[in-house]
């Protein structure tokens, strides 16, 4: 008993207002109460304006007889049956006797077919004192959820350093390919970026110092400038931020999939404790790289407000370099690549934690790359501002 | 019920399709024909190319050459307008499911009638429930997310959903594979009772014996890239071809054979 078999040759666009798509029509019925012609074919994607018109007459039609006729109706699919349904169901709780007219064998077959199947009335909507606290519910699982993660965080914090404390007492077991492998994904890989952003600060901090240094005459004081703030604050902060982005990022993804498709599980059960194989070699990379690549973007970015001090303010490269040597104290250039691993500490840490929390539908893995990025930019921008307070009341 | 009528309509029709990727050759010349309300069945060893042939004909994929004319139209000169009514006439199954992972199986069976209906969400929601009563699912599962189900509901709720539209048309890629026998025959009985109330034609991929025994109209056995043979059970399995005894008289296939219908 096919139900719906459609010839393959009818037309497959309806027009908008062709004779295909499902009408209804409210008229007065001949003998009694209303009458409800219906037309078309019924099926799913044209029921737009059966559907407006059902909207607009249902509520009208209370206590009183109505027809459905059908014979004008060419074809009907299980959504044009639900579609009638749903409005006889409603017809019927406003008081209203129902008759059918003109229904095909196919349709009644279908209909029986719906009905076997018919989901009962759904319960009851939520009350309005339950609606009017579903804020304060939020607010409570959101509060709820902000200790649960604070606590998993310590727990993922206690086996890291668990796992860290052991290695460091075997430092053979130490996965050194695996941080190989990562001081080039993290590191290397990301040497172009760095070179463009700390470059580009370089040139910025001269620019905007040379106008004002050139008001005083002071044009040289420019070496002191660049020298001190590249290496001490925008190198360490520059980086690190890249590095949230790019690499953050990336550990809270690549452990998120690992954790979809249950690779960390299969770890487990071999044996492969995910905080040794997959955690510690990416925090002791990022530890090693970070303190390089900041070397790496001081130089850079001193580059950079050279070719500034050069072009804008007449000072040649001997004269700048001369300078940097006689005048800059080292310990600035030791403070920003000091803050080197505690930026990568927590960049990693946070990346990994996050990538662990990811549970098994895939939009979870756009919410915790999200909230790994910006949780490592803050805690970077945070450990350096304690950074600045200490070294300034040390006096250093 | 499906192959009575005099002249069977031809509702998709592969001819001498090549398929390559790179220097793998998967189908060289493959032609085949599905008619009008009949479950057919796609069967070949693992690697033979089944899926693929699959999804060239949902339009997932183009062969190098040959044509593919499904409800109609050939597959390779499709306009864009025609390849979106193409894509509401059928329903399909992935191997692995595929239901959208961050929502809820009701609102994955309810995705494409909320796209392509205007129809009042309560008549949606109806819709949608209904479905999965059909596809033998609790209701309560209507507001579970794809990773809280099992195996065999996943398959139901990704068959709700290729049934959303009351497709003419059902794909399924190895509907029952990883189902345990008494899963899958109930998921073989269930596709049976939807081909008969619904009209449905279904083509599935499939080398489970039993459901080639059980619920498969015809089938072509894919092998050596090309079709090695196509036609009901009967007239297959006598064929001489070394894959064909192999897969139906190898051990898991002869007793199903001797003892079998
Ligand atoms: N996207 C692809 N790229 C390259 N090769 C593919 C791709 N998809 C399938 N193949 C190859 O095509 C062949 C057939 O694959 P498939 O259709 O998945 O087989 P099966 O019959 O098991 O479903 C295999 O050899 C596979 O390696
Ligand atoms: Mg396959």
């Amino acid at each position: 008993m096919a139900i719906r078999q459609p010839d393959l040759e009818q037309e497959a666009f309806p027009a908008k207002g062709s004779p295909l798509a499902a009408r209804v029509r409210l008229e007065a019925d001949p003998e009694e109460g209303w009458r409800l012609y219906c037309s078309g074919s019924w099926l799913a994607e044209r029921l737009d304006a059966a559907v407006a018109t059902l909207k607009q007459v249902a509520g009208r039609l209370r206590d009183t007889r109505v027809v459905w006729d059908f014979s004008a109706v060419s074809q009907m699919d299980s959504a044009g049956m639900m579609l009638h349904l749903h409005y006889r169901r409603r017809l019927e709780q406003q008081g209203c006797r129902q008759e059918f007219l003109g229904r095909s064998q196919e349709q009644q077959e279908l209909e029986a077919l719906l009905l076997r199947y018919l989901p009962g009335e759904r319960g009851r909507r939520r009350s309005i004192a339950q609606r009017l606290l579903a804020p304060l519910a939020a607010l409570g699982r959101t509060v709820l959820q902000g200790l649960r993660d604070w606590r998993a965080f310590l727990a993922f914090l206690g086996e890291n350093a668990v796992v860290l404390a052991q290695s460091l007492l075997h430092p053979l077991s130490l996965r050194f390919d695996a941080i190989a492998k990562n001081i080039e994904d993290a590191g290397v890989r990301a040497l172009p970026i760095i070179t463009l952003t700390s470059f580009l600060i370089g040139v910025v901090i001269a620019y905007q110092g040379a106008v004002q240094l050139q008001k005083f005459g002071a044009n040289i004081f420019i070496v002191d400038m660049i020298g001190i703030s590249v290496t001490r604050e925008l190198a360490p902060l520059i980086t690190a931020i890249v590095v949230a982005g790019r690499t953050g990022s990336s550990y809270t993804a690549q452990l998120g999939v690992m954790k979809i498709t249950e690779e960390i599980d299969a770890m487990k059960v071999m044996g492969f404790d995910p905080q040794r194989f997959l955690v510690l070699p990416r925090i002791l990379a990022l530890m090693i790289a970070l303190p390089l690549m900041i070397f790496f973007a001081d130089l850079v970015g001193i580059f950079g407000g050279m070719v500034v001090a050069h072009l804008h303010l007449n000072l040649s490269w001997s004269e700048f370099i001369h300078r940097l040597q006689n005048v800059v104290a080292v310990k600035h250039f030791w403070i920003g690549i000091f803050k080197g691993p505690f930026f990568a500490w927590l960049i990693a840490v946070v990346g990994c934690f996050r990538g662990l929390q990811v549970s098994r539908d895939t939009e979870s893995i756009g919410y915790y790359t999200t909230v790994s990025v910006v949780n490592s930019i803050f805690l970077v921008i945070a450990c350096d501002a304690l950074f600045s307070v200490v070294f300034t009341e040390l006096g250093i | 019920m499906s192959s009575e009528t005099a002249a069977p309509t031809e509702v998709i029709r592969v001819r001498e399709v090549v398929t390559r990727f790179g220097d793998n050759l998967v189908h060289d010349r493959v032609s085949l024909s599905v008619r009008q309300g009949e479950i057919y069945g796609l069967m070949g060893g693992s690697g033979s190319g089944k899926s693929t042939l699959l999804r060239e004909m949902i339009l997932l994929l183009r062969p190098q050459s040959g044509s593919i004319r499904v409800l109609g139209k050939e597959l390779d000169r499709i306009g864009r307008a025609e390849a979106a009514w193409l894509r509401r006439q059928w329903g399909v199954l992935f191997q692995s499911g595929a239901l959208y992972s961050s929502l809820t199986v009701a609102e994955n069976v309810a995705m494409k009638l909320r796209e392509y209906t205007r129809l009042p969400a309560a008549v949606i929601d109806e819709i949608v429930r209904m479905k999965i009563r059909m596809v033998g699912l609790p209701d309560h599962a209507a507001d579970l997310y794809p990773a809280e189900l099992s195996g065999g509901m996943v398959k139901r709720a990704s068959l709700a959903r290729a049934l959303a539209m009351d497709p003419r048309l059902l794909f399924l890629d190895e509907p029952t594979s990883g189902l345990d026998p008494i899963g899958a025959e109930a998921f073989d009985r269930l596709i049976l009772e939807l081909r008969d109330m619904l009209g449905l034609t279904v083509v599935m991929v499939t080398h489970d014996l039993d459901s080639i025994w059980t619920i498969v109209d015809r089938f072509a056995v894919l092998g050596d890239h090309r079709v090695i043979a196509e036609g009901t059970l009967e007239e297959v399995i006598h064929q001489p071809h070394s894959i064909i005894r192999q897969f139906f008289w190898g051990a898991r296939g002869r007793l199903r054979s001797a003892h079998g219908q």
